[in-house]
């Protein structure tokens, strides 16, 4: 076990050290340096100041100094100031919004789990049924279903129509200040509604595919032929026995599945107006404000790193046969 | 041959494959099927809803929605199709590296796919085109190049179990060199898995190219795509629902017709492959 726990975690030092690098690399893929954007078409930069600027940021450096230094500041969370016209320094920036992309993340993430477990399992029980048809039908149109276009419709139905549910922002703001706290808390549930729906829709299929399939391949176990055969109910062969070994990978998928999620959060934080860091990085793409798009596709890549990790350790705590030491 | 044969028995394949199929003559033939020049602005005649003259109706511009759709599907299938082409190459040459050869090899490609994997496919590519400047080849380019991680790995596992072979062992011994065994005997016998990704793929690019798109990122207007008409169909949401909702109905439909068969083809080619 510790010795398993010490080879993840080397591993972990070095995909970290890759991230750094392509984060690092990431910007000087920009035609005409780093600084281009606030430089260029700037007629009030003399190349004097350019060079200035330049020496500043230190861009005259060799490239592996400049890294060292980039990589220095970084593990104190400096990154600099953003190029916008508040210059505020980019990490206050990322750390106001980093909890509400957290939250919503992690909302939706329970949500998936609480839909796709059943279904996979529903769907493995009656494989090849009408039931596991429709079903499969479903999960992929929630896969292909372009996540952009769900929320402009449900903006629409319930928004623009219907008008039950506010369409943008995280909470009301005419009046906020004065509501109790549960009226807060109902005026972010209404908030939350859509942009979690479109979430959750999307992330639904990969799951209850992977439960599924996983579910049907268990089932087919010689230890659930063992336990029919001793009489036990066709409900604690399926619940007790067969779900809790088909589930065991979901662990790892779990990790696998946060980079889709994060990512998504590019899209529906973007088309509701929510400010989290998916808004921050679309914003900061747009006015090509360099240093926080650098930061954001570090923490973001490292946020995953760290979640891949902990699935790790949490599956090899969950499975008695890494737990104990067997090499399988 | 056998391959389509088998295809034809499963109803959803089939009909995902007629989809595609369909699509295909569209894109191809698209000046000669579009009933209007896809750019031709007409003041007098905007927002017309769905009428016999505009099947599909017209946009804020007087532009026929129906002749932009089809053009539409002409780029978004362009884009999707060099995008997997790159992906593929990427993916197949650096997984088969790794299974053939092992060692310090296998393990520098291994971690690397690591790396990549831990960054959100739409932050990446956000960022890179943040830095370049957006057209078609640089969304063509900038999907390829973070799209190949999961066909590498599955490449290198399907040549790792391959390469143990005898006829490996048979072509070895005749003296075939590495890279005539790696191209000739290891990879063609790959196809299977490679096929099945490739398919899920042309799914998945085309949905991340629509998004891109719609965030004003991807392919540049006036030139229609079904992602970039979606969003200028958001602005009149209220008035002429039809500008966003069809774009969107061709998107579910193509990445669909993708996803299913490619699904399809994972059944027919190895029934017992678990799902990834």
């Amino acid at each position: 076990m510790i010795s398993f726990l010490l080879k993840r975690f080397l591993v972990f030092l070095i995909t970290l050290f890759g991230i750094t690098v392509i984060s690092f690399s990431v910007i000087h893929l920009a035609p005409g340096g780093p600084l281009s954007p606030i430089t260029d078409f700037n007629p009030k930069i003399t190349p004097e100041y350019r060079e200035r600027l330049v020496k500043m940021y230190g861009l005259d450096k060799p490239l592996y100094v400049q890294y060292w230094e980039w990589l220095k500041k970084a593990a104190k969370l400096d990154f600099g100031r953003s190029f916008s016209p508040d210059q505020r320094p980019v990490w206050d920036k990322i750390k106001e919004r980093l909890p509400i992309t957290l939250l919503l993340n992690f909302l939706s993430l329970i949500l998936i789990f609480m839909i796709s477990i059943p279904l996979g399992v529903l769907g493995a029980v009656k494989a090849g049924s009408w039931v596991d048809r429709i079903l499969t039908i479903v999960v992929f149109v929630g896969y292909a279903m372009p996540s952009f276009w769900l929320a402009i419709i449900l903006m629409m139905i319930f928004g623009v129509k219907l008008q039950w549910l506010p369409i943008s922002g995280l909470h009301s703001t005419l009046g906020y200040e004065e509501m109790t706290f549960f009226e807060k808390l109902w005026d972010w549930a209404k908030h939350l509604i859509c942009p979690l729906f479109v979430a959750t829709f999307g992330g639904i299929a990969g799951i209850s595919r992977y439960v599924r399939n996983s579910m049907i391949e268990v089932l087919k176990a010689d230890y659930i032929l063992f336990a029919r055969a001793k009489g036990i109910s066709e409900k604690e062969v399926i619940y007790k026995h067969a779900l809790r070994n088909a589930l065991l990978p979901l662990i790892t998928i779990l990790g696998l599945s946060l980079p889709g999620l994060v990512g998504g959060s590019v899209i529906f934080e973007t088309i509701f107006g929510i400010p989290g860091v998916g808004q921050l990085m679309w914003q900061a793409v747009m006015a090509r404000d360099y240093p926080v798009i650098m930061a954001n596709l570090f923490l973001v890549a490292v946020l995953t790193l760290i979640g891949n990790f902990l699935a790790d350790i949490g599956y090899a705590l969950a499975d008695p046969r890494i737990r104990l030491g067997d090499k399988h | 041959m056998s391959l389509i044969k088998e295809l034809l028995k499963h109803r959803l394949g089939t009909a995902s494959l007629i989809i595609i199929l369909f699509l295909a003559i569209l894109a191809v033939f698209a000046p000669y099927i579009a009933p209007y020049d896809p750019l031709e602005i007409n003041v007098d005649n905007i927002l017309q809803p769905p009428s016999l003259a505009h099947p599909l109706g017209t946009d804020l511009l007087g532009r026929d929605v129906l002749s932009r759709m089809i053009y539409a599907s002409r780029i978004s299938l362009e884009v999707s199709l060099v995008a997997v082409g790159l992906s593929l190459m990427i993916g197949v040459v650096l997984g088969a590296i790794a299974g053939y050869f092992g060692g310090l090899v296998d393990l520098i490609i291994c971690r690397f796919i690591d790396i990549m994997l831990c960054f959100p496919t739409i932050f990446l590519v956000l960022a890179m085109v943040a830095y370049l400047e957006p057209s078609i080849v640089t969304i063509m380019v900038v999907i390829g190049a973070t799209s190949w991680m999961g066909l590498a790995r599955l490449v290198r596992a399907e040549i790792l179990s391959l390469k143990e072979r005898d006829f490996v062992l048979i072509a070895k011994t005749y003296g075939a060199s590495s890279l005539r065994i790696l191209f000739k005997h290891l990879i063609p016998n790959a196809l299977p898995p490679i096929l099945v990704s490739a398919s899920l793929g042309l799914g998945q690019a085309i949905l991340i190219e629509s998004a891109l798109s719609f965030l004003g990122i991807g392919v540049q207007p006036p030139i229609p795509s079904w992602g970039n008409m979606l969003i200028e169909g958001k602005e009149t949401l209220e008035v002429a629902w039809w500008l966003s909702f069809y774009p969107g109905m061709a998107i579910l439909i193509t990445v669909l017709a993708f996803t299913i068969l490619g699904e399809t083809l994972q059944e027919i080619l190895n029934p017992k492959r678990k799902e990834r």
